[in-house]
């Protein structure tokens, strides 16, 4: 007889969610937690909202974003790569997330300053995602959910599509731990700079993370390892480009620039490579880490002059700052003839003349140029000049375990496992081939680990 | 910008942090209030010091809290900031080390003026009548006639006044001098009647751990609306005494009696909720250096609040007199004391909250 129902591996939304899911069907429940308390949760203590699709405007929602809408803004962002069926289940669930996550002690609140183009379809955490965090793990103790820190699960054991123990590492060393079943909540595996390089190659050096070094992947290795069915492949993540001086890991919102419209992007070469203007922040927020990370040493600056500095939501680290294009270059190390023709010819291509808006696509363009900036395009002429460095900042990544639309995980063979399930991050290939829209890891998380949770429950009656 | 404490400099770090962030911001007022602007004075940040209730929700709902290596710590530092601006904004500027020597400076005080009421009792009357003032027709007048109570309490409480009334004003003036109208008081009185923001946004305060269980909003009530009915206690006693003629003591079923009973209940228990959550709370969400300041503001209640219902309790024993010496003198000291202590906190405040009501209504239309 196994000593726990359900060993939920994880300590974020999904797996909290699962195991007070699991906790409220009567099961006994372990959650394994492999960060110190402090950092516990992995990315949800960076989250602060979640895509809910809802009928009408709420309190704290400005008006009806509907599931259909839903669909069609994920299949866009995804550019329809995506499971549609997996997808449009997750949707209608994502209805009743709302008051059910609300029933588990979260908060919300208005959309936060800055964010006004989220109020209508994402439903802000009131004090953020790691109060968001606290609430659910004062319910889950608080119904007797046993949490354990700084535990690891390594490795597992599989017989056929059955989950018989798993092996984990604490510091008071290696233990085996049986469970009837397995909720695999472990988040990506974004921190393990090793294996994003099977994917990226060299350039995963000059990768930052955004959240927790605990994030490594161990279990998701292991799974697959053991027969369960991969998907996603380890060049996709949810990737922006932040403030390249942020630290290595655990750097968090703080760090990210929200000002490419306002100005241009320019690599070592101080040569302008994509369209700033190609659509508005958030939609095109998720690209700039890709299009970094495509560039020599993945490095790139942005620039934009004086009127433009309070504009934008301010970051951590203050803009380099110049009264002259030489003379930032020269801050910058790049070459200053070639910054300052790069600044003029895009300067001299600005057509412009309608009233500037940087909420929505303004058709102030340049023409002519290789690469035209399509929106938003002004002249950058007056001083000081500023300049933020940005490098590739990876949130999370999508390669993960397939899943069924009972979250349960599906065997190599095509078999769905009898007894291990897989929430968020872990299992978020299979929703998100690519791309990203704001607050869908968290409905990811709390949809499937909500299911994980009953799915485990029903299995152990 | 630089600025001239250590507390100050981290402070504005913390809020470029915070700026970039705002996941805090339906806590309380500090944040909204902070992000109008990108960069802080003394006076801002003075201003949002006071604006915070010391709640801690954000410290807990932070993810960057040490040990994280942006060490972000809100409460703590503005706790620090905001003990820091009573010093800072004392008048006169002689008094303000009164205020990191508050403890010391009290008990001295307290004892000293209490001692010289002893005398003066002793030596204005006949030997002996301070055990024997409880057989006297005028009870306390006995031994200090009402005039010169009026006299010596009147100016003290002016210069308490005075005092205050330029700390206030310096205040006030560094962050600058809005219009704040009638609506923003309205909404300030609102605000601090009830500690809108000492609730964590709604989930309430955080003290001795990450559980939302204190009850620093409720031991606070006990001791504000206490302070508030002594107060109304000897206002209508002054009312009877020059309007209608009637003079103490008192009954114990009478107007001012009932209320200064009341009073006196509620600064004997709510003083005794703060100091044990005090006792318990976090350290990090505190300021360093003033204990003695905090401590003593509280006990300092707790002794005027106490020796007044002893002396209602007590007044028809031999202990009238020296209870009488220690109630005047406990009032005494507070009187004179106010302008240099944690009591400038609720006036530090209700500024803060009508200049954020103003301020809101300014950007935002609404609070």
């Amino acid at each position: 007889m196994a000593a726990w129902d359900v060993l939920v591996a994880g300590g974020g939304n999904a797996a909290l969610c699962a195991a007070i899911a699991a906790r409220r069907a009567g099961c006994s429940v372990l959650v394994l937690e492999k960060a110190p308390k402090f950092y516990r949760g992995g990315n949800t203590r960076h989250t602060r909202n979640m895509r809910c699709a809802h009928d009408a405007a709420t309190g704290t929602l400005t008006g009806p974003y509907t599931g259909d809408e839903f669909m069609q803004d994920l299949l866009r962002v995804t550019s329809g790569n995506t499971d549609e069926a997996l997808s449009r289940m997750m949707i209608d669930k994502s209805y009743e997330m709302l008051d059910w996550i609300q029933q588990q002690g979260v908060r919300f609140q208005p959309s936060l300053g800055g964010t006004l183009s989220l109020g209508r379809t994402n439903s802000f955490f009131l004090g953020g995602g790691r109060s968001m965090l606290n609430a659910l793990y004062r319910t889950a103790e608080g119904l007797g959910v046993e949490i354990r820190y700084e535990s690891e699960l390594t490795d597992v054991e599989i017989e056929g599509a059955s989950f018989r123990t798993a092996t984990v590492q604490s510091p008071s060393g290696e233990t085996r731990i049986e469970a009837r079943t397995l909720v695999a909540a472990s988040g990506g595996f974004q921190a393990d700079i090793d294996w994003l390089k099977q994917g990226w190659g060299e350039r995963a050096e000059n990768f930052l993370i955004r959240g927790t070094p605990y994030n490594k992947g161990s279990l998701t290795r292991a799974l697959i390892d053991k027969g369960v069915r991969q998907i996603g492949d380890a060049t996709q993540c949810h990737a922006v480009a932040i403030d390249a001086r942020a630290p290595k890991f655990d750097g968090g919102i703080i760090t990210r620039l929200d000002c490419v419209v306002f100005g241009i992007v320019v690599n070592k070469r101080a040569e302008r490579f994509y369209d700033e203007g190609e659509d508005i922040w958030p939609k095109r927020y998720a690209i700039w880490g890709r299009l970094v990370a495509d560039q020599p040493d993945q490095i790139a600056w942005i620039l934009f002059d004086a009127p433009n500095l309070e504009k934008f939501m301010p970051s951590l680290y203050p803009p380099v700052e110049a009264g002259s294009i030489a003379e930032l270059a020269d801050k910058l190390s790049l070459d200053p003839a070639q910054l300052c023709e790069t600044v003029e010819t895009f300067n001299a291509s600005v057509v412009g003349g309608r009233p500037f808006n940087h909420v929505e696509p303004d058709g102030n363009r340049t023409e002519g140029l290789e690469i035209d900036k399509t929106n938003w395009a002004q002249r950058i002429e007056t001083p000081p000049f500023y300049a933020y460095p940005v490098r590739p900042g990876i949130t999370f990544t999508y390669l993960g375990v397939r899943v069924d639309d009972r979250a349960r995980m599906v065997m190599q063979d095509g078999r769905p496992a009898e007894n291990m399930f897989a929430a968020g991050e872990i299992m978020a290939g299979n929703v998100l081939g690519q791309g990203y829209a704001a607050g869908i890891g968290m409905t990811i998380g709390a949809v499937f680990g909500r299911l994980a949770g009953e799915g485990a429950a029903a299995h152990v009656a | 910008m630089s600025h001239s404490t250590p507390a100050l400099t981290e402070a504005d770090r913390l809020m470029t942090v915070c700026n970039s962030c705002r996941y805090c911001e339906g806590l309380c007022a500090v944040f909204p209030a902070m992000e109008l602007k990108r960069s802080f004075s003394d006076g801002d940040l003075n201003h949002l010091a006071n604006l915070c209730h010391n709640c801690g929700a954000c410290y807990h709902d932070c993810q960057f809290t040490p040990p994280h290596e942006f060490a972000v710590n809100v409460p703590g530092t503005l706790a620090q900031v905001r003990t820091e601006s009573y010093a800072h904004y004392a008048w006169p500027k002689a008094a303000r080390p009164l205020f990191a020597r508050h403890g010391t400076a009290l008990a001295i005080g307290m004892t000293l003026i209490t001692a010289l009421f002893i005398l003066g009792f002793v030596a204005l009357n006949e030997p002996g009548a301070l055990l024997t003032a409880h057989l006297d027709d005028t009870r306390f007048y006995a031994m200090m006639p009402h005039e010169a109570m009026i006299a010596l309490f009147g100016a003290a409480f002016l210069w308490m006044l005075l005092a205050v009334f330029m700390g206030a004003r310096a205040f006030w003036r560094d962050a600058g001098t809005p219009q704040v109208g009638a609506t923003d008081h309205a909404q300030a009185t609102r605000d601090a009647a009830q500690l809108r923001y000492l609730d964590g946004g709604g989930m309430g305060c955080f003290n001795e751990d990450e559980q939302p269980t204190d009850r620093r909003r409720l031991w606070h009530h006990f001791t504000f609306y206490g302070f508030l009915l002594c107060f109304a206690a000897t206002s209508l006693a002054t009312v009877y005494h020059y309007v209608f003629g009637w003079h103490a003591p008192y009954a114990w079923h009478s107007g001012p009696a009932l209320l200064g009973i009341a009073g006196g209940i509620g600064l004997v228990i709510g003083p005794i909720g703060l100091l044990s959550a005090k006792r318990s709370r976090m350290q990090e969400l505190g300021a360093s250096g003033f204990r003695g300041m905090e401590v003593g503001f509280i006990l300092r209640l707790r002794v005027t609040g106490g020796s007044g219902l002893a002396l209602r309790v007590l007044g028809e024993t031999p202990l009238l007199g020296p209870l009488l010496a220690l109630h005047l003198g406990a009032v005494l000291t507070f009187f004179l004391s106010m302008p240099y202590g944690k009591f400038v906190h609720g006036l530090y405040r209700y500024l803060a909250l009508s200049r954020h009501a103003r301020d809101m209504r300014r950007h935002h239309g609404s609070i």
